[in-house]
């Protein structure tokens, strides 16, 4: 479709399931009847869905050496369990 | 020939089951030992020498290899007593000397204590060696920080001597750690080329740490 406004062609977005045109002169916002209310309604949804804070690690990071996996430390592979299929390594000499 | 009662190992398909804290505080007991209240001598700990042994089989199975490259200079950069080419630091602290979780069963069978056995290699000397390859194992992602952290907790807590009661226990462990690695690279490296394989994760895994241990180029203090 042409925008109402300056006559350049609108381009369709599809936004959380909401149909928007959007022209790609003025870019102003084209909404069918309904969006406006669909948009208020995913955002009073997204506001209660604040995460919630951290808790708090059963452990504080452990200190790693220089030479250790670049995963080790803040990067990842905390807390439980191991590589899966490095097991045979942890019960030989 | 030695004879053992038969005890429950810990199940090779769940080693997050592992008991962490029992490692931990039979390692602290062990090290706690006098070993003048002990009825005989004991031999020095072999674990820098099974290290050594295992560059050595390394050497003879796949020589030449990049692999082999890097394991080389991650190994010439341990202080001399981790490749059992000086005598040890101490030898006042009876050891283990080849620590893994194949040497710790429940005994009576199936829910008696765990206990650690396997004397082959136990003697007098470094007992953060002891601590080393667990050490290992959490530096190269081979288990988690949780893991870890409650097996150090448990030897802390049990007294064991061979690392600072508190804060960063590297400064101790760094040496036999990366002795340990390069013993494990090595001993994969060495069995992959025996059986013509390509390495598995876990060798892979140690193998990728000697190189960082290589990069890092500075010789170990200790």
């Amino acid at each position: 479709m042409q925008c109402p406004k300056c006559h350049a062609p609108m381009h369709t977005y599809n936004r959380s399931g909401v149909q928007i045109e959007q022209c790609s002169g003025c870019r102003g916002i084209f909404l069918d009847y309904g969006e406006l209310e669909a948009l208020t309604r995913l955002e009073s949804q997204w506001t209660q869905a604040a995460p919630p804070p951290a808790a708090p690690q059963a452990y504080p990071a452990a200190p790693a050496p220089a030479w250790g996996a670049p995963h080790q430390g803040h990067h990842g592979h905390h807390g439980h369990g191991h590589r899966r299929g490095f097991g045979h390594l942890l019960f030989s000499s | 020939m030695t004879l053992w009662p038969y005890g429950r190992p810990v199940s090779p398909d769940r080693p997050e089951d592992a008991p962490w804290e029992a490692a931990g505080h039979l390692l602290a007991r062990l090290h706690r030992l006098r070993p003048a209240g002990l009825p005989g001598p004991l031999p020095v700990m072999r674990g820098p020498a099974k290290a050594a042994r295992a560059v050595a089989r390394l050497l003879a199975a796949a020589p030449g290899t990049p692999a082999a490259a890097v394991i080389l200079r991650a190994w010439a950069g341990l202080p001399a007593w981790a490749r059992d080419e000086a005598p040890m630091p101490r030898t006042d602290i009876v050891c283990h000397g080849d620590m893994h979780l194949g040497q710790l069963v429940r005994y009576p069978a199936p829910d008696g204590p765990w206990l650690l056995i396997d004397v082959d290699d136990l003697g007098v000397g470094e007992p953060a060696w002891d601590l080393a390859r667990p050490a290992a194992w959490y530096a190269t992602g081979l288990v988690g920080e949780a893991e870890w952290s409650r097996f150090l907790a448990a030897y802390r807590a049990a007294g064991g001597p061979a690392v600072r009661p508190g804060g960063d226990p590297w400064p101790e462990l760094d040496a036999p750690a990366r002795a340990l690695t390069v013993q494990s690279a090595a001993t994969g490296v060495a069995k992959a080329a025996a059986a013509g394989r390509e390495l598995d994760g876990a060798e892979e895994a140690m193998v990728d740490a000697c190189a960082r241990i290589a990069r890092l180029g500075v010789p170990v203090v200790g």
